[in-house]
């Protein structure tokens, strides 16, 4: 009986004569440029460029006048470039959420190697880096970041609360 | 160890162990090879792989017409149709695309019934029922996931372009619209990892997906939960320096690539991750994003009723006419009386 079996299909069927080829090939690839198209597309425009960093200008008046030794933040470069964000929000839900007649010192704020500090963005931060479109612009654009505290503390906000 | 533990200790372990492996490497100042080596190498991994397995695919004829008839086909003109059935049973091409656009952007088959159970009946206390009902939740979990996901992949654009489209700015705006804690948390992410959990908490208490499931069904899970916990990590725990890391990914997206110095650890795990999940994709189960168009019985019109579909490789078959049968036995036939039609 087994000799008579011709192939895997049995004893009567030829082995079908599969055609090599692509079937559907239209569809396949051309989904597969527009999967590829989609992928490039947003990235197309710099494609070869080299995009420069974005540059942090601390050359303010207010800067250029303090002594060498005292060109610092009130917390270290690094530490400031992670949680500076958090630093201030820390600050205003002090001042906005606290009772200031309980806690006197709630506007102080104490660097820890001792500094004191007024905590404000307006009146400390942007005391120093009063260049907002070179300082703090350049990072917030360059990484889409849109901080909803330059909708208060405006650069002119500091004149409003000298006045005051 | 059981059938169960050893499948899924294996992906857990592998997954552990990948981020060891980068964590280790980002402290021993291998930062050119997990920032800039791998992903390229990943990149290139997907596109192979991904270019591979659809030639692999475009060479498997599909020689029948199956479409799954899951409405009333197209029939007499007083048997109605609504649009229901015609995007299930679809009877022209228009309503194919819709079946499909259905079948990709709503998971239309997970809302189907997909469950069978015996059930107690309570009018036959002796014996039990079967029934047939449907995952909701299943098909909830699976399209949260995957749309978060796409959300979180968009919004990483944002690292890879410059200037950002606004459309991608627009996005984050909404993503992060509650604006509570800071930086303001991402619903994507916390969606992504929630939908991650569910879908791997299913695949562990029910018994039946527990013991058809292999250590390529927990891998692709713990991974992206892996990633997802990174990143989540990274933004809102253990922060890096985010304009070094935009550096180095607009370094990698225009072929410049740069390593800033200064990134922490987390993201350089957070970023192999990614590559090896980039690296795994074409041949792993993943590929249903780019199979499901491919789903023969999904992607093709029911039209069997009213047109002929030859298998293309129908090979031509040898027939025997009832002549040809006669004139070989005529004498025989004509000796036994069997009437014939020719008589010579």
């Amino acid at each position: 009986m087994d000799d008579k079996i011709k192939n895997e299909f049995g004893v009567f069927a030829e082995r079908p004569q599969v055609e090599k080829k692509f079937y559907g090939a239209k569809y396949i690839f051309g989904g597969l440029i527009i999967f590829l198209i989609l992928v490039f597309l947003p990235l197309a425009p710099n494609l070869g460029k080299t995009i420069p960093a974005p540059e942090r200008k601390l050359d303010t008046p207010v800067i250029q006048k303090l002594a060498a030794k005292d060109r610092k933040c009130v917390m270290p470069t690094e530490w400031m470039r992670a949680n500076h964000m958090q630093m201030l929000v820390d600050w205003r839900d002090n001042v906005v959420r606290s009772d200031e007649k309980g806690a006197p010192n709630i506007r102080e704020f104490v660097t820890p190697d001792g500094r004191k500090f007024l905590a404000s963005l307006t009146n400390t931060c942007l005391d120093c880096h009063s260049n907002k479109a070179q300082f703090c612009d350049q990072c917030h654009n360059y990484v889409a970041v849109v901080p909803n505290c330059f909708g208060c503390h405006l650069q002119e906000g500091k004149k409003l609360a000298e006045v005051k | 160890m059981d059938f169960f533990k050893r499948h899924f200790l294996v992906a857990l372990f592998a997954v552990l162990g990948l981020v060891v492996v980068a964590y280790v490497g980002a402290q021993a100042n291998l930062q050119i090879l997990f920032g800039v080596i791998v992903p390229y190498l990943a990149a290139l991994i997907f596109l192979e792989g991904l270019v591979y397995r659809l030639i692999q695919w475009a060479r498997s004829p599909v020689p029948f017409r199956i479409p799954t008839t899951a409405g009333q086909n197209r029939s007499l003109p007083w048997i109605k149709r609504d649009l229901g059935e015609q995007l299930d049973n679809p009877a022209t091409f228009k309503h194919l695309v819709g079946r499909m656009a259905l079948e990709v952007l709503a998971f239309r088959s997970l809302f189907r019934n997909l469950r069978t159970e015996l059930r107690k009946d309570p009018d036959n206390p002796e014996g039990a029922r079967l029934i047939h009902w449907s995952y909701k939740w299943l098909w909830l979990g699976a399209i949260a996931f995957h749309y978060a996901f796409l959300v979180v992949i968009l919004r990483h654009l944002r690292f890879f372009t410059e200037p950002v489209p606004l459309p991608i700015q627009l996005l984050e705006h909404v993503d992060g619209f509650f604006q509570f804690f800071v930086p303001a948390v991402y619903l994507s992410g916390v969606i992504l990892v929630v939908a991650v959990l569910y879908l791997l908490a299913r695949r562990l208490t029910n018994p039946n997906l527990r013991y058809i499931s292999l250590a390529a069904d927990y891998f692709p899970l713990l991974l992206i939960l892996g990633i997802g916990i990174s990143g989540i990590l990274m933004r809102y725990v253990y922060k890096v320096d985010i304009i070094a890391v935009k550096e180095l990914a607009l370094g990698l997206a225009t072929f410049h690539p740069v390593v800033p110095a200064g990134i922490g650890p987390i993201f350089y795990v957070h970023l192999f991750l990614v590559s090896v999940l980039f690296a795994y994709f074409p041949f792993s189960k993943l590929m249903h994003a780019p199979g499901v168009f491919l789903s023969p019985s999904r992607n093709m019109v029911a039209n069997n009723r009213w047109v002929l579909h030859v298998n293309p490789w129908n090979y031509p078959v040898k027939f025997h006419h009832y002549d040809e049968y006669e004139d070989r036995f005529r004498e025989a036939m004509i000796e036994a009386d069997i009437p014939v039609e020719k008589e010579s």
